[in-house]
């Protein structure tokens, strides 16, 4: 009796986390472009975060902005501003919203919004060049990758 | 033995410096083919470009090894591929029994023709390519099959038409019949596509010469097209190009020969008015 019971909890949980996820075009943004709740309703892994910020066919995000801590990956980008000392400049929130849609914090900003999965011009198929098979698009990263790399920029203080 | 150690660390340090920076460029170097043709590879922006005061050949921005490669026709691999173009100017096809030599003197008969392409055709009331002209002439003078857009005897014939005008100005016409097809490209210029919602602008006009991962972004110049690129070893059109370009933005690209891409050619080809024709350069 007692072990059918914490399975059915443990259910319960699981179910639970499933509900939290904010799809999307369901992000709150405040009026500054911050995010203060987390999307996946679970806490990011900051181990996870460096390999989806340094690894090409997740973020990528070396690509463009160079990371002092990272000299194991080569060649960072220099396209978007150094992210040496990152949490000291903003806070998670804010970060959130950064890495999720860049541009409801800077408007007209270059960066890719990294979970979105609407309003794009000419949607394509991932990199074959081809029409999206589906719409809404998956969004660049999914929710919890996004809370991973947060999680790890928020590892990255000079102060 | 101090000053030899010293030395050796310095020497290394200089080597790993190399190594793990990227590519190397010098980009105040200037270039002149076979010791005597001189490219204009840096110049004042055309007027109507409002956003640039300087424009920069792609060729500024590579290594110089890779700089080094178009300073002598003699180590161009792309030439090769012009002398594959002269056998596609000789050859007899179609019904008509026709070469372009049939009718025209001499490849050099067409120079200065790619410094003012694409333009304005009257008679077929759009803009036209290089690549349209030379259909046109095969399809209705010779009587042999349309090439394909990025066919490897087009590509090569428009490299030795091009060659004809090397060192001379881009100077291609943004205003009369062809303005409205140069306002499309420039919308197109100016567009953010694909999921990763990027423009030809966000790289080539707002981030030139900075760094995306190892590539050092140029200008996206077209007066060097037809390029060999280093990459895949063979001649590359503009529209092959564009068409990577537009990929890489997670979009649904366009078409080579497609209304959108001549218009963007049109467009872009403007922006270099005024650098030289370099083709076929060699790029990474």
């Amino acid at each position: 009796m007692k072990p059918t019971l914490i399975g059915v909890t443990c259910l319960m949980l699981g179910a639970g986390a499933a509900v939290a996820e904010t799809a999307p075009q369901a992000v709150e943004y405040d009026e500054y472009g911050a995010v203060a709740a987390s999307l996946s309703g679970a806490a990011g892994d900051p181990v996870e975060g460096r390999v989806v910020v340094s690894t090409k066919s997740m973020g990528n995000c070396v690509s463009c902005h160079a990371i002092s801590e990272m000299s194991d990956v080569p060649f960072h980008g220099e396209v978007g501003p150094v992210l040496d000392g990152v949490a000291d400049r903003w806070n998670e929130a804010e970060l959130r919203g950064i890495v999720a849609n860049a541009k409801m914090t800077y408007d007209g900003t270059i960066m890719p919004s990294f979970y979105k999965d609407t309003g794009y011009v000419r949607p394509g198929d991932a990199y074959t060049g081809k029409a999206a098979k589906v719409a809404p698009l998956p969004p660049l990263l999914t929710a919890q990758q996004v809370e991973d790399v947060v999680a790890y920029l928020m590892t990255l203080k000079e102060e | 033995m101090k000053l030899t150690s010293l030395k050796v660390v310095a020497s290394s340090a200089l080597a790993l410096a190399l190594a793990t920076g990227g590519a190397q460029a010098d980009q105040e170097a200037d270039l002149i083919i076979n010791g005597d043709t001189e490219i204009t590879v840096r110049t004042a922006a055309p007027a109507h470009l409002e956003n640039l005061s300087e424009i920069l050949s792609g060729w500024t921005f590579r290594t110089d090894e890779t700089q080094a490669l178009q300073m002598d026709d003699f180590d161009n691999p792309g030439m090769i591929f012009v002398d594959q173009g002269l056998d596609v100017w000789n050859t007899v096809e179609g019904s008509a029994d026709k070469s372009c030599a049939s009718c025209h003197d001499g490849p050099e008969s067409l120079k200065g023709l790619r410094a003012e392409l694409p333009k304005w055709n009257e008679d077929a009331g759009k803009v036209y390519t290089m690549e349209m002209y030379i259909n046109d002439c095969r399809t209705e003078r010779m009587g042999a099959e349309a090439y394909g857009w990025s066919d490897k005897n087009m590509v090569n014939l428009t490299a030795l038409i091009s060659v004809q005008s090397r060192g001379m100005p881009v100077n291609v016409a943004i205003d009369g019949p062809a303005q409205s097809t140069w306002e499309q490209g420039k919308e197109m210029y100016y567009t953010r596509y694909g999921q990763l919602e990027l423009s030809c602008a966000n790289c080539h006009e707002d981030n030139y010469d900075n760094y995306i991962r190892a590539d050092h972004l140029s200008q996206g110049q077209i007066n060097g097209f037809p390029t060999y690129r280093l990459k895949n070893a063979k001649l590359n059109s503009t529209h092959d190009r564009f068409k990577g370009c537009v990929r890489d933005t997670r979009a649904e690209t366009f078409k080579p020969g497609s209304d959108e891409f001549v218009a963007l050619e049109l467009y872009v080809a403007s922006r270099g008015n005024g650098l030289s024709v370099e083709a076929p350069a060699v790029r990474n």
